[in-house]
């Protein structure tokens, strides 16, 4: 996490030391045929200025929500979304819009982001008219530069239609338009997972670059651990509407200490033939979020359960430095680092 | 040509697939899937086909069973079990698919009706398939649900495919396609559309029913980690074509084509640490509609020449490795993923 005086830079007026965002116990529910779906249950996070926090979890956990709720793309049944300072859930119209241009979202389908009938020129110029850009010299300035930094020519791209474009070069577009308005924070919801292996890894190295460019902050979702491995400085857990666990990302694959990042990391398959295939335990399948179970949510298929798992629902605990866990009863810390890692 | 399966009998594979290609109409003119494939797998073995989107290695699957959309022209032939599956007429394969040759799809809803019950779907398929009486046919639903790992199947055998979940409904649909004891199960992606924890659970379920029944398999992914422990041999394909075939602990440790390198380069590691820069390889596939002369990755190739420009490389076998390369990377060269 990088100290605040050299990453804020002039934008974050009063605003020293704190997190660049705070999501505090927010809770967002739809109704779904009558039913109530709890997709998120109470999350709290902050994000640190020039960080990467990675978020995992498996569909329907609710992490494109949490996503969502945010950006005030969806309205929270309770709690805080903090944006540098301010509380976004309690505003509206001309404040709202004003503060959003500071985050931006790049959604997992960058076919359908684009229209496919407009012009790269136009799908450009958009968010900076939008905002105020009246200029056309000064926004043709800025498209050009954007564009070059995501790898594309302009002279090839300006004036083609966002359906000639394949999914790698939609994403390229889809990172150009989340970059124009120079935001602070990125909220990237899968941005990966629907291009191919050999796209993936161009596109990951460019919101890796764009990052340090850009002076960014990310909020890296997706369900594909080795991906979010590459990219965070930190990783959540997310399950069934709840986090698990939140540590430095080396500390988090090398050490966990929730049971269902164990089972994440273990299910990972390996691009290598001598790696062993575990005889799994029959883990199932996670229950639907219309009917959470009582107490902890994972106790349906932890193999670590006790009757107490049903009872009380386990809070975050600092386990280690920067090691939060919610478990009543977490993996031990891995033996080669005793001195790192007591229980307190 | 079996020569990743030095163990099986010499005699004639279980599957021939020989100078198969598919050629699809569309608007901008005919676009090739599928570009001159020779495949062919021993009764009881497992092969991976690994491809990135486009590769053709689904259109290569439907060409297999015969199941190709109507206006593709498919030429070259397909044998399988001493038929030869491109000159059966409608009835014969209609008997064949579902008994000896089934499949799973990466969406298992493509296989299972919305409006019949799960059992009514396996009894119709047994009684249909191998002529069991009813009572009979309902027994080994059961037998089977519970083999795929299907928890209280007495119960789950009046239900319907919305009552159960993605990895529950793929279990279902690999249960009716174990149920008339298939000779070779062609599993496309079946796997994709489901979360990690899940999708390594029916990996592993598929691995012990091909090796339980000694039946042969076909998996198709696009995840060389989805191939890498589970399968005998694997064929990479790129732009309609198989540009490398070889044993698969052999492939992952001395692959000869610079594409496959480039693929398993590309994947993170989990080893390493974060913000490591990945090795992405360069440019996009090629446009199938308009194909030019030469080797299909040379423009995307860090070892290209000339050559590779001007004439296509074919399909070479060296011990037991088969590879399209001009340029090929240097057999058993420790390789810096």
């Amino acid at each position: 996490m990088m100290e605040p005086a050299n990453a804020g830079q002039t934008r974050t007026p009063g605003s020293s030391g704190a997190p660049l965002l705070r999501v505090e116990d927010l809770v967002v529910d739809y109704a779904l045929a009558g039913k109530v779906v709890h997709a998120v249950s109470g999350v709290s996070l902050a994000l640190e200025r020039g960080e990467t926090l990675g978020l995992v979890g498996e569909s329907g956990c609710g992490k494109s929500t949490l996503a969502r709720a945010i950006l005030q793309l969806t309205t929270a049944r309770s709690g805080r979304v903090v944006f540098d300072g301010v509380d976004l859930t309690g505003l509206g119209g001309a404040a709202l819009r004003a503060l959003r241009r500071r985050l931006q979202i790049i959604f997992q389908d960058p076919i359908a982001s684009l229209n496919p009938r407009r012009r790269v020129a136009d799908l450009m110029a958009e968010p900076l008219r939008i905002a105020g850009v009246a200029d056309a010299a000064e926004r043709a300035r800025r498209i050009v530069e954007v564009l070059q930094a995501v790898g594309l020519d302009p002279e090839l791209v300006l004036g083609r239609f966002a359906h000639e474009f394949s999914g790698g070069q939609c994403q390229r577009i889809c990172i150009a338009r989340a970059l124009i308005l120079e935001p602070e924070l990125i909220v990237c919801d899968e941005p990966v997972s629907a291009l191919d292996v050999s796209i993936r890894a161009q596109i990951l190295n460019l919101l890796e670059a764009m990052k340090a460019r850009y002076g960014l902050t990310l909020l890296f979702i997706a369900h594909d651990l080795a991906v979010v491995k590459a990219v965070s400085d930190r990783v959540a857990v997310m399950y069934l509407g709840k986090l698990c666990e939140v540590a430095p990302t080396e500390r988090l694959f090398r050490e966990p200490r929730h049971p269902y990042t164990a089972l994440l990391l273990q299910a990972i398959p390996q691009p290598d033939p001598e790696a062993p295939i575990l005889e799994r335990v029959a883990v199932g399948e996670p229950p639907s979020p219309l009917a959470p179970p009582s107490g902890c949510r994972f106790r349906t298929r932890c193999p670590r359960v006790q009757p107490r798992c049903a009872e009380a629902e386990p809070d975050l605990k600092e386990l280690a430095p920067k090691q939060f866990v919610a478990c009543h009863f977490p993996l031990s810390a891995a033996a080669e680092q005793p001195a790192e890692a007591p229980p307190r | 040509m079996t020569a990743a399966a030095p163990e099986a009998a010499p005699a004639r594979p279980l599957l021939a697939i020989e100078g198969v290609s598919v050629t699809l109409a569309t608007p901008r003119g005919p676009l090739t899937a599928v570009d001159d494939v020779s495949l062919e797998l021993a009764a009881g073995r497992t092969l991976g086909i690994v491809g990135e989107s486009g590769s053709g290695k689904t259109m290569l699957s439907r060409a297999v069973a015969q199941l190709l959309p109507r206006r593709a022209k498919l030429s070259g032939s397909v044998r399988f079990a001493d038929q030869t599956l491109t000159a059966l007429d409608p009835e014969a394969l209609r008997r064949l698919r579902g008994r000896a040759l089934a499949f799973v799809f990466q969406d298992p809803m493509t296989s299972l009706n919305p409006v019949l019950s799960i059992g009514s779907q396996i009894i119709e398929t047994l009684r249909e398939h191998l002529g069991l009486d009813r009572a009979a046919a309902a027994r080994r639903a059961v037998e089977l649900l519970g083999e795929v790992g299907i928890p209280s199947p007495e119960q789950r055998l009046a239900q319907y495919p919305h009552q159960f979940s993605g990895g529950m409904r793929q279990r279902v649909a690999i249960a009716i396609a174990l149920s008339c004891e298939p000779k070779l199960l062609i599993a496309d992606e079946p796997t994709t559309a489901l979360d990690v924890t899940v999708q390594a659970q029916i990996l592993d379920l598929l691995a012990r029913e091909q090796r339980r029944r000694g039946m042969a398999m076909i998996l198709i992914t696009h995840d060389l980690g989805v191939v890498a422990g589970r399968t005998d041999e694997v064929a990479v394909m790129y732009a309609g074509s198989v540009v490398e075939r070889a044993p698969t602990a052999r492939l992952f440790k001395a692959m000869r084509m610079p594409y496959t390198q480039g693929l398993i380069a590309a994947i993170p590691k989990l080893d390493a640490p974060p913000h490591t820069p990945l090795k992405a390889i360069s440019g996009l596939p090629p446009d199938p509609i308009r194909r030019r002369p030469g080797c299909a990755f040379a423009p995307r190739c860090p070892l290209v020449s000339a050559r590779c420009r001007e004439s296509r490389p074919p399909l070479e076998m060296r011990d037991g490795h088969q590879f399209a390369c001009w340029h090929p990377l240097p057999a058993n060269a420790a390789v810096a993923p």
